[in-house]
């Protein structure tokens, strides 16, 4: 079928804000690995921040932008009316 | 609506039967506990614990048989988002991550991070790229997609050929895992425990396919992060006083590095000892490769000379009137050990300089990421630190028998909670091996090292009889008192013996065991079933016979099922090589052969079937020849590219894979307009509008 702007205008939404949670998911995982070395210093709850960040705290913001993702495309879905019955 | 009530009714009830089931699994575990109060032998408490777990699965196997397609193939499509949750939890954590983890981060401190950020971090891309595009085409594999999506056989046939490349070399590492437990706690023969364990992966995948293998794989996920909690709980509580290990190991954390700074000190006497120990290792290593430079010089000539000192020095001894029986064994063994030509001794003596370099080295810090002498030392780990997790990543989103999970839920909406879920499990044992690894160093740091040899604990004593891998300890300058660099502790010990190092009873050890059972028996029902419904389902139905009957492809499928295992169960019995790499090996070829054609798939409508071809065999192409040129195994051991590993040889293989597709694609002609709408209907979740 034809698309209608509103479905292009959709996808543009899903795009941006699957964009901006792959750079999140890429500083938290790549840029902060690649300065570990450099954050080490810095100390939480006893941990070193790069450990810290290495062992738990990425690991929490990769669950946040996965809850996320479904919580915010399923309100996109219902606002332009691109969801399925059956819920 | 009747299909919402359904569901919804469906979801009670699997709620009701897993915590009935859950509430029967600790009753089951109280009473092997009273039992063993009661005195009853380990050995018969470890066979009680395997048998009920292997007979459980079996159960829910017979009760989930089908004949149904649907049902075989994707368990129906109504697996409630947290049920699939959990099962892809199971399906993904291995005996790698149950058994190994901890392990690794045990020997390598932050540098084995790249596991726990490559194996989670990677469902943001599932979540983000593939899953509800999936979910929306629903079809029963992977290989389907590749064939609707870029037209035709071939790319369907390169998808068959990738699916089942990785999904085999994965499921070997598995088995492997079930053979290591079973044999290790039954007493059986490894390659009997690996078709004993094969058994109990069968009868769940075979009877009743993706459903069996889904119900199942929940009652496992719960086997096993129960059984990896208590010891961790434990142990916590024991060094901490505090009941959540994550909160509380930052602080042990701390303890272990001003430990570490000690014994890495001369100046202080637990110090010294260790320098002590070292520099013995260091003649060590210097005598071996005095040995090794002599043999390179003198050859064959050499190698004799030094055979008939020891004979020599052997017939002397027995020449004198009141020889020393000991010392004379002692010279007959060391002669009849003697290399028997130039290879073996090089290879012999390279093996003892290198095992005693490693025990020079002062004790690397736990925490410090990409510990190193120099910069360039440094660097090279970064980046191979780097393009692991990358590998891990893109594997873990482009691996077949994850990406089929996706097909089971009822909705687009239900597979991205669903992912939420999954992640939200595997999370839970991730962020709790860190924990581990750290809670055991600080038990063998403070409390094994330093104490004295005749009073070791028992547990170093039962394991170093199992394995000398595993666990060895001897006193190397004869001091009487147990240094760090005395002690060889393998990996997969960590979490098997923590129960013990924590002085838990035998109980849990057997829950221990059961759950890496679950894990590794998790893993290989999933992995077999996409080998075989990637033949069955891709290769005979849709391009051999299409008009075939149900039936006979149900029956084709569980033929498969068979060969399959069996061939799978022999390969793991000839050993072949090092599991992680194994692992690892299976990522970076999932990530270069599938990621880019899946990906691009969905979010580049111009990509074509032209485009498909080439980025998947050359994607999957580099990946190969790069781990075929520098991985010791196959002996051509050309230099690596920018110094990086063998196990990320993905890191070539994806780019490769993307410019493939594109450059493709863009030299030939855009796909037709059947398939761009069908981009089209798989990205919105409903496009034919709600009446």
């Amino acid at each position: 079928m034809q698309l209608t702007e509103k479905h292009k205008q959709y996808w543009q939404k899903n795009l941006r804000l699957t964009g901006t949670l792959l750079a999140i998911w890429f500083v938290v995982t790549f840029v902060i690995g690649w300065f570990a070395r450099d954050l080490q210093s810095i100390k939480i709850l006893g941990f070193p921040f790069s450990f810290y960040m290495g062992a738990q705290g990425s690991l929490i913001i990769y669950v946040l932008i996965i809850w996320y993702y479904a919580r915010a495309m399923g309100k996109l879905d219902r606002e332009y009316d691109v969801h399925e019955g059956d819920e | 609506m009747a299909a919402t009530q359904s569901n919804a009714q469906f979801f009670s009830q699997l709620k009701r039967y897993y915590t009935f089931y859950t509430g029967g699994f600790i009753a089951f575990v109280i009473f092997v506990a009273i039992l063993e109060q009661m005195g009853v032998p380990n050995k018969v408490l470890g066979y009680m614990f395997l048998g009920a777990t292997i007979l459980l699965y079996a159960g829910i196997g017979i009760m989930s048989k089908t004949a149904d397609v649907s049902e075989y193939y994707v368990a129906g499509r109504r697996v409630p988002a947290l049920f699939n949750g959990m099962a892809t939890g199971a399906d993904w954590m291995s005996a790698a991550s149950f058994i190994g983890m901890a392990g690794t981060l045990y020997l390598s401190g932050y540098d084995g991070l790249a596991f726990v950020l490559g194996w989670t971090g990677g469902y943001c891309l599932v979540a983000l790229l593939l899953a509800p595009y999936l979910r929306k085409f629903g079809q029963f594999t992977i290989p389907d997609f590749l064939g609707a999506r870029y037209g035709g056989n071939i790319p369907r046939s390169i998808g068959v050929f990738a699916a089942i490349l990785c999904s085999f070399t994965y499921v070997i590492a598995q088995i492997y895992g079930v053979g290591l437990i079973t044999s290790r706690f039954t007493g059986l023969e490894f390659s009997v425990g690996v078709f004993v364990g094969l058994g109990g992966i069968l009868v769940c995948s075979f009877l009743g396919g993706m459903r069996a293998v889904t119900w199942t794989q929940v009652a496992q996920y719960i086997i096993l992060i129960v059984a990896y909690m208590i010891p961790v709980v434990w142990l916590s509580v024991k060094h901490t006083g505090n009941p959540v290990p994550q909160v509380a190991y930052g602080y042990v954390l701390e303890k272990v590095t001003a430990r570490e700074k000690v014994l890495n000190d001369p100046t202080t006497p637990d110090g010294a000892r260790e320098a002590e120990v070292r520099a013995i290792f260091k003649q060590r290593q210097e005598a071996s490769e005095a040995k090794l430079a002599a043999l390179a010089a003198g050859g064959d000539a050499y190698l004799a000379e030094e055979k008939a000192k020891l004979a020599k020095d052997a017939a002397d001894l027995k020449a004198k009137p009141e020889a020393d029986p000991k010392a004379v064994a002692a010279a007959d063994k060391a002669l009849a050990d003697f290399p028997a030509d130039a290879a073996a001794a090089k290879a012999a003596w390279k093996k003892a300089a290198d095992g005693a370099k490693a025990k020079t080295a002062p004790i690397a810090s736990h925490a410090e990421p990409f510990a190193g002498k120099d910069d360039a030392a440094r660097d090279k780990k970064r980046k191979n630190f780097l393009a692991l997790v990358l590998c891990l990543m893109v594997g873990t989103a482009a691996l077949p028998h994850i990406l089929m999970r996706y097909y089971t839920t009822p909705s687009v909406s239900e597979a991205r909670k669903s992912v939420f879920w999954s992640l939200f499990f595997i999370f839970l044992l991730y962020f709790t091996a860190p924990a581990l690894a750290v809670l055991a160093k600080f038990d063998i740091y403070t409390l094994l090292v330093g104490s004295s040899f005749s009073e070791l604990p028992s547990w170093v004593s039962a394991w170093a009889s199992v394995d000398k891998t595993l666990m060895s300890i001897t006193d190397i300058n004869k001091d009487g008192i147990v240094q760090l660099a005395e002690i060889t502790i393998g990996g997969d010990l960590i979490v098997l013996a923590t129960p013990e190092i924590a002085g838990l009873p035998y109980v849990i050890t057997g829950l221990v065991a059961a759950g890496g059972l679950a894990a590794a028996l998790s893993t290989a029902d999933g992995l077999l079933l996409t080998i075989a419904n990637a033949l069955s389902h891709d290769v005979y139905y849709k391009m051999i016979d299409p008009h075939a009957p149900t039936t006979r492809r149900l029956a084709i499928s569980k033929g498969l099922l068979l060969v399959v295992a069996l061939l799978a169960a022999y390969v793991t019995s000839l050993k072949p090589g090092d599991i992680l790499f194994l692992v690892g090996a299976a990522f970076s070829l999932a990530a270069s052969a599938f990621f880019p054609a899946l990906a691009l798939g969905v979010f580049w409508k111009r990509a074509n079937k032209m485009g498909a071809i080439l980025g998947m065999v050359g994607g999957l192409g580099t990946c190969m020849y790069y781990m075929y040129i520098t991985y010791p195994f196959f002996g051509v051991n050309a230099p690596l590219w920018w110094d990086i590993n063998p196990i990320s040889a993905g890191i070539f293989g994806m780019p490769v894979g993307f410019a493939g597709v594109i450059i493709g694609s863009l030299l030939t002609a855009a796909p037709s307009k059947e398939i761009q709408e069908l981009v089209d209907h798989v990205r919105y979740p409903n496009l034919e509008g709600n009446a």
